[in-house]
């Protein structure tokens, strides 16, 4: 049964770790390769000729590609551990929040490390983990008593790409002075029995940015 | 209970007109609000607060925006009729990446092809060329995205179809030339009430680009 469900990934990728996620959560058995973007698999450019990127997802031979896309796909396949709810409206609120994630909050995050004005993107991005701060309230996790949909979309802020990138390159991002509950809510995340086998080695991780984005003491 | 559903929406967008589809698709009884955009209503601050934008769907009350969310909204809520996703879940996955997809590059190359010039505008049309043909690819013999109806893809697209004159006269291009599939689709598509009851008038359009254009001090 474990041949039936392949992974195509890179270990560092946050959307790739995502469907990992997703999977060891619901216990879904499956076979992991690890691509070289600098060198990508004829297997990948077969399975996702539009955008050329991982994480690809095979499922009895048939390849689906975006990570959100995938992560619906697992939800509606394997249906214990649901990542979603069940109520359209609480399903709808889920999706929003996590395409706020990913249009809005990732993107501001990354240009704080590029941007020329660098107090204007950092106020940006507070802005949007502000947003996300609001929308978490008291809950342990977005989806509530356990990990959900945009837990698990919002890996990298919760996971440690946020926290090794932001004291690499000397940013003050995700502070608890500025977000308590959003640090609280990642400190639970990465002690998460399930998720924490999925984040990719720190040791590793850190010397990635390190060598990407230089490093500042 | 009666339901009570409002649209906030901007006539030329072909996000709303996405949603302006699916209810009529489906038959759904709904209040239509016209938005100023230069004057957001106080209902649509407060309905999308993070955004602000348009559309916005408000079923008995509650507000939903982003439109594949609220058309995936509609869809899970009045299932009975008209489904725009399939049930199996490898369909709904392929429906799904390729609405993003045009959600993502095609509404985008669009815009640029009536709001920029020079290159950024050539680049926008070989983007919205290519866009299309990978399209044409996915469409392949069915007569919809959907298959043998209207479905997610087709809703999500079919704006765009609306737009199409529009495209091609700021772009000083013809698509129709390189892609009869695409404009057979169209044609098609436009057959239906739902949809030709839900995209303007070609020339308002492009009355309505001049003027955008003329604001932005394009030219």
């Amino acid at each position: 049964m474990g041949e039936e469900v392949k992974l195509f990934g890179v270990w560092g990728s946050p959307f790739s770790r995502r469907v990992e996620m997703a999977l060891k959560l619901k216990g879904v058995e499956y076979e992991y390769f690890e691509e070289d973007l600098q060198n990508k698999s004829d297997l990948l450019l077969k399975y996702n000729p539009v955008h050329k990127k991982i994480p690809v997802l095979l499922h009895k031979g048939k390849p689906i590609a975006e990570s959100a896309v995938i992560l619906e796909y697992i939800d509606e396949t394997w249906k214990g551990f649901p990542l979603l709810p069940k109520d359209p409206y609480q399903r709808a609120t889920a999706r929003f929040w996590a395409r706020f994630v990913e249009e809005k909050c990732m993107p501001a995050l990354f240009n704080c490390t590029v941007a020329e004005d660098r107090k204007k993107a950092v106020e940006e991005a507070h802005e949007t983990l502000k947003l996300l701060e609001n929308e978490l309230k008291d809950k342990k996790f977005f989806g509530g008593e356990d990990i959900g949909f945009v837990d698990i979309v919002a890996d990298f802020i919760g996971g440690y790409w946020l926290r090794d990138i932001q004291e690499i390159v000397g940013l003050e991002l995700l502070t608890k002075e500025k977000f308590p509950k959003l640090c609280e809510w990642s400190d639970e995340f990465v002690n998460h029995a399930v998720i924490k086998e999925c984040l990719p080695p720190r040791d590793k991780l850190f010397a990635f940015f390190r060598t990407r984005f230089g490093s500042k003491s | 209970m009666a339901d009570e559903v409002v649209l906030l929406d901007f006539w030329p967008s072909p996000f709303g007109m996405r949603l302006r589809i699916a209810l009529a698709e489906k038959g759904i009884k709904h209040e239509y609000k016209e938005e100023d955009l230069k004057n957001k209503s106080p209902l649509l601050l407060k309905s999308n607060p993070v955004h602000k934008k348009i559309p916005v769907l408000i079923h008995n009350g509650k507000p939903v925006s982003e439109s594949l969310i609220a058309l995936q909204y509609i869809d899970e809520t009045w299932n009975d009729n008209a489904p725009l996703l399939p049930s199996d879940p490898y369909l709904r996955s392929q429906a799904k990446f390729w609405a993003e997809f045009v959600d993502k590059k095609v509404a985008d190359f669009g815009r640029k092809v009536c709001m920029t010039k020079g290159e950024e505008q050539e680049a926008a049309k070989n983007g919205l060329l290519d866009c299309i043909e990978l399209l044409e690819g996915e469409l392949g013999e069915k007569p919809y995205f959907g298959g043998e109806t209207l479905g997610f893809v087709d809703v999500t697209l079919v704006p765009c179809y609306g737009w199409l004159s529009v495209y091609e006269k700021f772009g000083n291009f013809s698509i129709e030339a390189e892609h009869p599939v695409f404009i057979a689709w169209g044609k098609r598509c436009l057959q239906k009430k739902s949809v030709s009851k839900s995209l303007p008038d070609q020339q308002k359009l492009y009355d309505f680009v001049v003027q955008l254009r003329k604001r932005h001090e394009i030219e």
